[in-house]
């Protein structure tokens, strides 16, 4: 989804969605709609009473409310629906754009399917059941989920992830997945379906940024109790102001009650509630996330503990040559030299890293051997070494104890010098390889885990957050402490199995947190299962990706720490609002009290603090920033309040200042300012 | 104001703040079924009740087990209580010679006695023979207070435990709350009383001759003026220290006489004044250091002490404020303070307690749910009354009803914190418990009650004939007489605005339907949120967690509390004690 559009592109889009939009609020204010959000609804509801007592009024030709001020009050109270109906039908309104693109991708496709008997037939895409298997050859959609079983081949998944480069897909192991609606590149695979149609990925995608499947989350449905429970404490307020007032010789209109009914009530986090949930999911699509509940949004904010596999996330995937160090009586070039031939026709990532190194140090170039006469000898399991018989000269490299062996044979001793330097290496976390030339000693490389640039800061972050990070890996433990120390994370879990994994997450839970952690491989399901937030990477196998309740589609490890943020977002957004919405009520009572009594006892003009000129241009006031106050908020709730991780007591102090403090001085401003403005436009 | 005042009201909350935590980590002990001083005295006798009841003190009870149990405890005792009432005349103890207490009277003062409001809308003295002041209503003192501690214990436990089904045995709190804790501070208290000079017989009542016999003219029955010599006085006796000092420890109120803490008999001296409010404020605040210790979190125990005690000055200094200032209608007299008067408003106040004294004790008895007073609300200045009716409209958690204080405070901290815990970004929590969407429900049910009723009865009583007939006084301050009534009623509270003429069929009837709401209904979702709190896991403190500690979290949770419930009554308030207040000052009174 990163788009190929200029700015001019997305301008245009914005301004699609801000049409839709539109139209929606006014299609969302049917009751079925609208009974969803109960203090919404309650607005609704005192939108209709109005406009039928105005109409009444205007029909039987009653004056003692001026027709122009329960007009406008009418309107008003349309308007502060409409707003929240376009708060959220803004929200929507981006999801349902990605779901129109990510449809185009499920066009229907050809299939061919291998039946029984081995022959092959071509089917539509849609009529595949789990279990079928299909071919699918270079330039092909893949008709759905599935995994490979046969062949491999370069598979452009920029349809999911937006990623253009192509990724490879095999039978077997961990890259055997495959997604509906990608294209296959170059070769062939045979492929398991896995997925009945409509229940694909890219469906539950849709559905997903559609909003479609969205169901309130707990927190969301603990907040409309908490806001239904202060509409009715008001509803009581204002309903029986009436009986007072009749006491007080001092009766209201219904447009009064209304307004201050509408005023009282949490109408500012009731209008954006479902828009900053919606948001919330939005902003984790847009980082490619995609989260199969809002629950787990929810729940990423209350993470604890994260739990981090150490190869690939905290740590480069592969060790890499840092060092070398000559015996006692060696050039340490002379070390250098050897190493590098007999890495020459090392493959792997650690052999290439030593002939690097050597370069690098010493500008040793790799060398044309084509001339010499070269016997290279590959590492096996047996002997534990490699190396290169060249010219006469045996040069080894390998495991300590297995070069040992093989020097010793001969009466070379390891010098005692060498033997500190090997545990030097092992117990700082890094791998010693010993360098033999014709069985003499040269010296020792150093391989070492590379930790990942940023991480330490990555962890800091965490830290303050309040999260523990623990890491998890199948080394010993003092090399896996070394690395912990490196990286800066607050533990480590060595020598771990599977099983250790889901006991760690099982104790964790036991002791009341929540535990958040990353797989990608079909033995880390159960652990992404069991762990309150489990992230599958995208490139993962089928079975992670469905033990998870999310999919990184960029399949990046400490992506975690976003989706955390994201979760944290969300809640404070929703926290800050309540405040805000109920701090607001403060200016309401003093705007819209002493207007409604002002004319039998003019004394309560001592309430009017803020001067407004008459009653009925105070009233209008308070209902204008009311809705207005709706729209205004609207870019914060998609956007979400900013998080800094600065500690929970520092946060609060923060946000209680702006939106508690902030939401009993804004509109007492606000509303001396519509004051001024409606007597400017003559309006009361 | 003077300084004295001041004094007198800073010592007060100071003494009260020294005793908080003795007393607090006893109560703990009692309730956690810990070794006390007292075991070797109380624990034969508490053994004793078990085996005559049938009690098993091992047995632990499910939420609505505890419910039920507290249901029927209390409808058995308001039966009782009843029964009594309706047969007093030939029952014993009964030298006046008492008649039978009328029907909805009784059911009113049972329901007012059991719900802990002793809401009296009877003349004691006239009405109620002694046995039924001693097994009836001084029974009730102590009992309604021990399930109001029980109801306290039964959260904090909630609070505390970690995924368990039970909140602890009903009738074992009960027991160690009478046993331990009340009876032994009754009887201190008591003794201390009648060393002041409070009363303590069952004579008859006394006549007594006048030294300078009075002529007082009435309206009689045909409406013509009567005229009459009174040269001789009824000065009514009794068992009154064993009933007072359970009346202010137990937050009960009920007084002995018609009136209150400002007869003579209750109430002699400044100390046994000092000593009544210590005593309804006692149990309150150390119940804020249970709290902390049986959660382990000693801090939140004391952050919400911090906010109690910050309301108890806010409120205490706007009545003393108000009264000290006197009225304005007076402007001819001198109402400043010297040597030889108090100054300031003195009507229906005591000359030997004055200004600060009285308006320390209505701010008191009504943040608290005791009741008791020893001045008329109802001849306060508007804004001096306007304290005392706002203090019950919190719904008397400022230190609070004895259990129910705590209660009610918990509930706001557990509102407090879901609006405000969500800004730290986290789903909120409360000492590690998940608040969700059920906790939400039943904190919302339980703040609505107050609402609900005090509102809609109030609005019912201004506008229906039935309502309107017993206010004496019109205009606002009529309002505000039938707000405090409900108000009073359904906060158990039991203090009245006095003018208001409660002993009618309406009154009666739907005063004890407040009490009956106002306890039963607040305590019920209260017990469901422990029993709900008690099967959750608890999370680990961390640095990302919401702090229910420190003076941040006593600000925000004194915001909250005055943020609702101003916002629930300011309208009803600006049309009564503020418009009162304001009319005054432009040369009206009602």
């Amino acid at each position: 989804m990163t788009g190929t559009s200029n700015a001019k592109g997305s301008a245009l889009r914005e301004k699609k969605i801000v049409v839709r939009a539109i139209g929606d609020s006014f299609r969302k204010l049917h009751p079925r709609t609208m009974v969803k959000n109960p203090v919404m609804f309650v607005v609704e509801v005192g939108a209709v009473i109005t406009t039928i007592q105005l109409l009444w009024n205007a029909a039987h030709h009653v004056v003692s409310v001026g027709f122009g001020f329960g007009l406008q009050i009418t309107l008003w109270l349309w308007f502060t629906v409409l707003f929240a109906n376009f708060a959220e039908a803004m929200a929507e309104g981006r999801g349902k754009a990605q779901a129109e693109t990510l449809r185009k991708a499920r066009a229907e496709t050809e299939a061919h399917r291998v039946k029984d008997d081995g022959s092959i037939e071509q089917v539509p895409g849609s009529t595949l059941r789990a279990g079928d298997v299909v071919i699918v050859t270079a330039g092909e959609f893949i008709p759905g989920d599935g995994e490979v079983i046969e062949g491999i081949a370069s598979v452009d998944e920029s349809a999911i992830t937006g990623e253009s480069a192509p990724v490879i897909r095999e039978s077997g192991g961990d890259r055997s997945a495959v997604t509906g609606g990608t294209r296959v590149i170059s070769d062939e695979i045979r492929i398991r379906i896995t997925a009945n149609p409509g229940e694909t990925f890219l469906d539950r995608m849709i559905r997903l940024v559609e909003g479609a499947s969205r169901q309130k989350t707990p927190n969301e449905i603990a907040l409309n109790i908490l806001l239904a429970g202060l509409t009715i404490i008001f509803l009581l307020a204002v309903a029986t102001l009436q009986p007072f007032a009749i006491y007080s010789h001092a009766s209201q209109n219904i447009f009064v009650l209304v307004a201050l009914l509408v005023c009282l009530i949490p109408t500012t986090i009731g209008g954006l509630l479902s828009a900053i949930g919606i948001a919330g999911m939005d902003r984790l699509i847009q980082r490619n996330v995609i989260a199969m509940s809002g629950r787990a949004v929810e729940a990423s904010g209350d993470v604890d503990i994260l739990l981090l596999d150490k190869t690939g996330t905290i740590t480069l995937g592969n060790r890499a040559a840092t060092q070398f160090i000559a015996a006692p009586g060696v050039n340490e070039r002379e070390l250098a030299d050897a190493a590098q031939l007999s890495s020459l026709a090392d493959e792997t990532a650690e052999g290439r890293s030593i002939v690097v190194l050597a370069k690098e140090k010493y500008g040793l170039r790799g060398r044309d051997l084509s001339a010499h006469e070269t016997n290279f000898i590959p590492f096996s399991a047996h002997t534990r070494m490699s190396g290169v018989d060249l010219d006469g000269r045996q040069i080894r490299k390998g495991a300590p104890d297995a070069i040992a062996r093989y020097a010793t044979e001969h009466g070379n001793l390891i010098p005692a010098e060498v033997q500190k330097q090997i545990e030097g290496i092992a117990s700082s976390g890094g791998t010693p390889l010993l360098v033999t030339e014709n069985r003499r000693i040269l010296g020792v490389i150093a391989l070492t885990d590379i930790v990942k640039g940023g991480m330490r800061e990555r962890f800091d972050h965490l830290r303050a957050m309040g999260i523990k990070t623990v890491m998890i890996t199948g080394d010993n433990p003092l090399t896996a402490a070394a690395i912990a120390r490196q990286a800066g994370v607050d533990d480590f879990l060595a020598q771990a199995r599977p099983e250790d994994k889901m006991a760690l997450i099982r104790r964790e839970q036991a002791n009341g947190r929540l535990v958040a952690m990353t797989g990608d491989g079909t033995n880390d399901a159960p652990a992404l299962a069991q762990a309150d937030v489990g992230v599958a990477m995208n490139t993962g196998t089928q079975a992670a990706k469905e033990a998870g309740n999310m999919v990184d589609l960029d399949s990046n490890p400490t992506k975690l720490i976003e989706i955390v943020e994201i979760g944290k977002q969300l809640l404070i957004t929703r926290g800050a609002l309540t405040t805000f919405s109920v701090a607001n009520d403060v200016a309401k009572y003093f705007a819209i009290i002493p207007a409604m009594f002002a004319g039998v006892f003019p004394q309560l003009g001592i309430l009017n603090i803020m001067h407004l000129r008459t009653p009925q241009s105070a009233i209008l006031s308070a209902v204008i920033f009311n809705a207005l106050i709706i729209v205004a908020l609207i870019p914060l709730a998609l956007r979400g309040v900013r998080y800094r991780p600065v500690g929970a007591a520092a946060l609060l102090r923060r946000n209680l200042l702006i939106y508690g403090m902030g939401g009993i001085i804004a509109p007492f401003i606000g509303i001396k300012l519509l004051d001024v403005l409606i007597r400017v436009l003559h309006w009361a | 104001m003077t300084a004295n005042g001041w004094f007198q009201i800073l010592f007060l909350l100071g003494v009260i703040l020294l005793v908080t935590r003795p007393l607090g980590a006893f109560i703990a002990r009692v309730f956690n079924g810990e070794k006390t001083f007292l075991d070797p005295v109380l624990r034969p006798i508490e053994k004793l009740i078990y085996r005559l009841t049938g009690v098993d003190e091992k047995r632990e009870m499910s939420w609505p087990e505890y419910a039920i149990a507290m249901l029927l405890f209390s409808v058995v005792s308001l039966v009782v209580l009843y029964v009594i009432e309706r047969t007093q005349q030939w029952l014993f103890l009964n030298p006046q010679k008492l008649a039978a207490v009328p029907a909805n009277v009784a059911l009113n003062t049972a329901v007012s006695f059991t719900t802990n409001t002793n809401w009296q809308s009877y003349t004691p003295e006239t009405t109620m023979s002694y046995l039924t002041q001693m097994a009836g209503l001084a029974y009730h003192n102590f009992t309604s207070a021990a399930v109001g501690i029980a109801m306290a214990i039964a959260l904090i436990r909630g609070i505390a435990r970690r995924e368990m089904k039970t909140i602890g045995n009903f009738w074992v709190d009960m027991t160690r709350g009478l046993l331990w804790i009340l009876l032994p501070l009754a009887l201190v208290g008591s003794l201390v009383l009648v060393s002041q000079g409070v009363i303590q017989n069952f004579k008859p009542y006394v006549t007594a001759h006048v030294i300078a016999p009075q002529k007082v003219t009435t309206t009689g029955s045909d409406g013509k003026p009567v005229t009459q010599v009174v040269s001789q006085q009824t000065i009514p006796q009794g068992p009154v220290a064993s009933q007072e000092a359970i009346k202010e420890l137990g937050t009960n109120g009920g007084g002995f006489f018609n009136a209150n803490s400002a007869h003579p008999y209750e109430n002699p001296t400044p100390f046994s004044n000092f000593l009544e409010m210590f005593l309804i404020l006692l149990i309150p605040s150390a119940l804020t250091y249970t709290l902390g210790r049986m959660t382990g979190s000693q801090r939140h125990g004391w952050a919400v002490w911090g906010a109690m005690a910050a309301l108890f000055l806010m409120a205490v200094t706007v009545a003393y404020w108000a009264e000290a200032r006197g009225n304005p209608e007076f402007s001819m007299v001198d109402q400043a303070h010297s040597t030889l008067q108090p100054g300031g408003n003195m009507e229906g106040k005591e000359v030997r307690f004055g200004i600060a004294d009285s308006a320390l004790f209505a701010t008191v008895t009504t943040d608290t749910s005791c009741g008791a007073v020893n001045s008329m609300h109802d001849s306060f200045t508007p804004l001096g009354g306007l304290i005392p009716l706002t203090n019950i409209m919190l719904g008397e958690i400022v230190f609070g009803g004895v259990g129910s204080g705590l209660y009610g405070m918990v509930v706001f901290v557990i509102i407090a914190v879901f609006i405000a815990g969500l800004m730290v970004g986290r789903t909120p929590e409360y000492l590690g418990k998940k608040i969700e969407s059920y906790d939400v429900k039943m904190a919302m049910l339980s703040i609505l009650v107050t609402s609900f009723v005090v509102l809609i009865l109030s609005a019912i009583a201004v506008v229906e004939p039935f309502g309107t007939s017993s206010i004496t006084n019109p205009g606002p301050h009529g309002l505000s007489q039938v707000l405090y009534a409900y108000a009073s009623t359904v906060g158990n509270n039991g203090s009245a605005f006095a003018g208001l003429n409660a002993n009618t069929l309406w009154y009666n009837m739907s005063t004890s339907a407040a009490m009956l709401l106002g306890r039963f209904f607040m305590v019920i979702p209260v017990l469901a949120i422990a029993g709900s709190l008690a099967r959750k896991k608890t999370a680990p403190p961390s640095l990302g967690t919401f702090p229910v500690t420190g003076p941040l979290f006593s600000v925000l949770l004194i915001s909250t509390i005055l943020i609702v419930v101003a916002l629930t009554f300011f309208p009803a308030l600006s049309l009564g004690p503020i418009l009162e207040h304001l009319l005054m000052y432009a040369g009206k009174a009602f």
